[in-house]
């Protein structure tokens, strides 16, 4: 049984290992000494694409045409015929084609972690936040251990799929569907509260306001809300001006409405930045703090592993489905 | 010894049912075959004595256990479905490996005379064999595994007339050699006539009538003689078919005793006329007086 997955799925695993030594070879050459000087910035973009693609490729083109190849010719006729149980059948492919996914895409996340780290550990010194801090949600999803996780439970997803659907194309479309929208609601919905993240509340001072939010009002602009600076590296989930008994308001209150300066077109002064900056600070006396919340940068590695276990938990459900629903699969 | 046997065995596909009420027993060491027309669930009953479909009611036991179990029961049936799947990409030489690495009881010797004999070329992708090569490399997987009980579902459906015999002769020869037990289904009554000893008829999801060829026809008989009406008949003669004209009836039964009434024309049958009796008559019962002309 395994000679006859590895002739079946040998290709594509050597098609994809042989374009990894490619990109590794590509990173190896071309490694930033320091932080970011610009050159690197295709590169870094494309090997953050490549990451966050990586999985979904695999559970995509590995894991569906595993299976329905099988269903649309008929040829699981002819294998489950033979003297091999189709459990055992499917805990073989399963066998080869898990470690595979899950060993490539922990190489490409890896490789490309080491290449990256200068500029990571730049992005975590510089509070001006001109590339984004790995504990971010769009670079945590292509650095550390995380995409193996990711990987394994696409090409689980992509097996149960191909198994519910029975159509190539149909079970693609739908298993890159299903990937995508469990890739958007983690981070969104379920990463921020694994860790309970740290809250801080910063009295607003001219020196703590990093930035105004104005819409445009009938007469001028009205100020929306305030940021104040955010610790260096951290992934910040809130940063909202609350008032005395902790609710967030928004717009700020029409006390310090009169700060903005009005309608001009010339550039802000910084004297008259930082007057306006004393003047929202006026907003601490009428009781008014702000409320941070954020995971600090010493958090990667926790929510790495625990993003790990969470994807490869999800893997083992789906794998379990996977064996049941084969039972009545015809 | 029965290496099939089926008690109540139906099949629903979501509403509606491709097999019902089956109650079947198939004696080893013969070739059995399946007849009815499309949709009458020959390939249903094939599939769940191979443990391809699970059983909605009834239970089936296949060679004394329940089909698909296990490794053990597996080795035991062979299975060559519908349009003999073979993997397009693998050679000839590698499906012949497959077939050792996933059954204990492969007969490589077997295997292998029989690929030469047919003139495969082992080197050749198995999606570059023609309909008639591609059955036949299928038969040879499910004979070189050495099963006590093959299941062939329309194995000469794909194949033009001189390949159709050629493979039944074939498949007759592995059956004299090594003994198994055979099902085959198909709707042409020439082949199943060339080697066939006994026979299934399934018409609309159910079984029709079950036995020996050779018994089947020595107790059907036509009937024909001047019109009347079929229930005065003894009632140990069932109806299978009744035909009427303006002067005269046609009535094909089956009984075990002779036909005494000399107002009868008796008339022998051959396996085809049988066949076709019970394929265009699924009700079975005594239709009343109609003239059909």
């Amino acid at each position: 049984m395994t000679w006859l997955t590895w002739r079946q799925l040998r290709f594509p695993v050597l098609s994809v290992y042989g374009a990894l030594a490619l990109a590794g070879v590509v990173l190896a050459a071309s490694r930033p000494a320091r932080g970011p000087f610009g050159d690197q910035e295709l590169l870094y973009m494309g090997s953050l694409l490549a990451v966050l693609l990586l999985p979904a490729v695999l559970g995509v083109f590995w894991g569906v045409p595993m299976i329905t190849r099988e269903l649309e010719t008929g040829t699981h006729n002819l294998v489950w015929n033979q003297s091999v149980t189709r459990s055992r059948w499917l805990a073989v492919k399963l066998g080869i084609g898990l470690p595979a996914a899950a060993v490539a895409a922990g190489v490409l996340s890896l490789v490309v972690s080491w290449w990256a780290d200068p500029i990571d550990t730049a992005a975590g010194l510089d509070t001006e936040r001109s590339f984004e801090p790995r504990v971010t949600p769009l670079v945590f999803a292509v650095r550390g251990i995380a995409p193996i996780g990711y990987a394994a439970f696409a090409f689980v997803l992509g097996i149960a799929v191909a198994i519910l659907v029975r159509r190539t194309v149909t079970a693609m479309a739908v298993t890159l569907v299903v990937y995508a929208a469990v890739q958007l609601a983690v981070p969104l919905a379920v990463r921020p509260h694994v860790l309970p993240p740290v809250g801080e509340s910063v009295t607003l001072t001219a020196r703590t306001i990093a930035g105004i939010q104005t819409e445009p009002g009938p007469d001028g602009d009205v100020p929306e809300s305030l940021k104040v600076f955010t610790p260096a590296g951290a992934w910040v989930l809130a940063n909202e001006t609350v008032d005395a008994n902790g609710a967030a308001v928004r717009p700020l209150p029409a006390a310090v409405g009169h700060c903005l300066p009005p309608a001009q077109t010339d550039p802000i002064t910084l004297p008259e930045l930082d007057r306006i900056r004393a003047c929202f600070a006026g907003l601490d006396d009428l009781g008014y703090r702000q409320h941070l919340a954020y995971q600090p940068a010493s958090r990667f590695w926790p929510l790495q592993w625990a993003e790990l276990a969470l994807y490869l938990a999800l893997a083992a459900l789906v794998t379990w489905f996977c064996f049941r629903r084969l039972r009545t699969l015809s | 010894m029965t290496v099939l046997s089926a008690r109540g065995l139906g099949k629903k596909y979501k509403r509606c049912w491709a097999l019902t009420g089956c109650t079947l027993d198939v004696p080893a060491g013969h070739v059995t075959g399946l007849v009815g027309p499309n949709g009458a669930g020959k390939s249903t009953l094939l599939g769940l004595a191979a443990g391809m479909l699970a059983p909605s009611s009834g239970t089936i036991e296949v060679c004394g256990g329940v089909p698909g179990s296990g490794p053990a029961q597996l080795a035991k049936v062979g299975f060559v479905a519908q349009n003999a799947p073979v993997y397009a990409n693998l050679t000839v030489e590698e499906h012949l490996r497959l077939g050792a690495r996933l059954n204990p009881g492969w007969d490589d010797g077997l295997a292998r005379a029989r690929i030469a004999r047919i003139g495969l070329d082992p080197a050749l992708a198995a999606g570059k064999l023609s309909g008639g090569q591609r059955a036949q490399l299928a038969l040879t997987l499910g004979i070189a595994k050495r099963p006590e009980l093959l299941l062939l579902d329309e194995p000469v459906a794909s194949l033009d007339p001189l390949a159709r015999r050629e493979f039944l002769q074939d498949l007759m020869e592995a059956v004299a050699e090594h003994g198994l037990s055979v099902v085959m289904s198909s709707h042409l009554v020439a082949d199943l006539e060339r080697v066939c000893d006994r026979l299934v008829v399934l018409v609309d999801s159910r079984v029709r009538i079950a036995g020996e060829v050779d018994d089947l026809l020595a107790t059907h008989r036509r009937l024909t003689g001047p019109r009347r009406d079929v229930d005065t008949l003894p009632g140990d003669q069932q109806v299978v078919s009744v035909r009427h004209t303006d002067r005269q009836t046609t009535v094909l039964v089956r009984t075990e005793a002779p036909i005494l009434d000399p107002s009868w024309d008796v008339g022998e049958l051959d396996l085809e006329d049988l066949i076709l009796a019970y394929l265009t008559n699924p009700g079975a019962g005594r239709p009343g007086l109609e003239v059909v002309r």
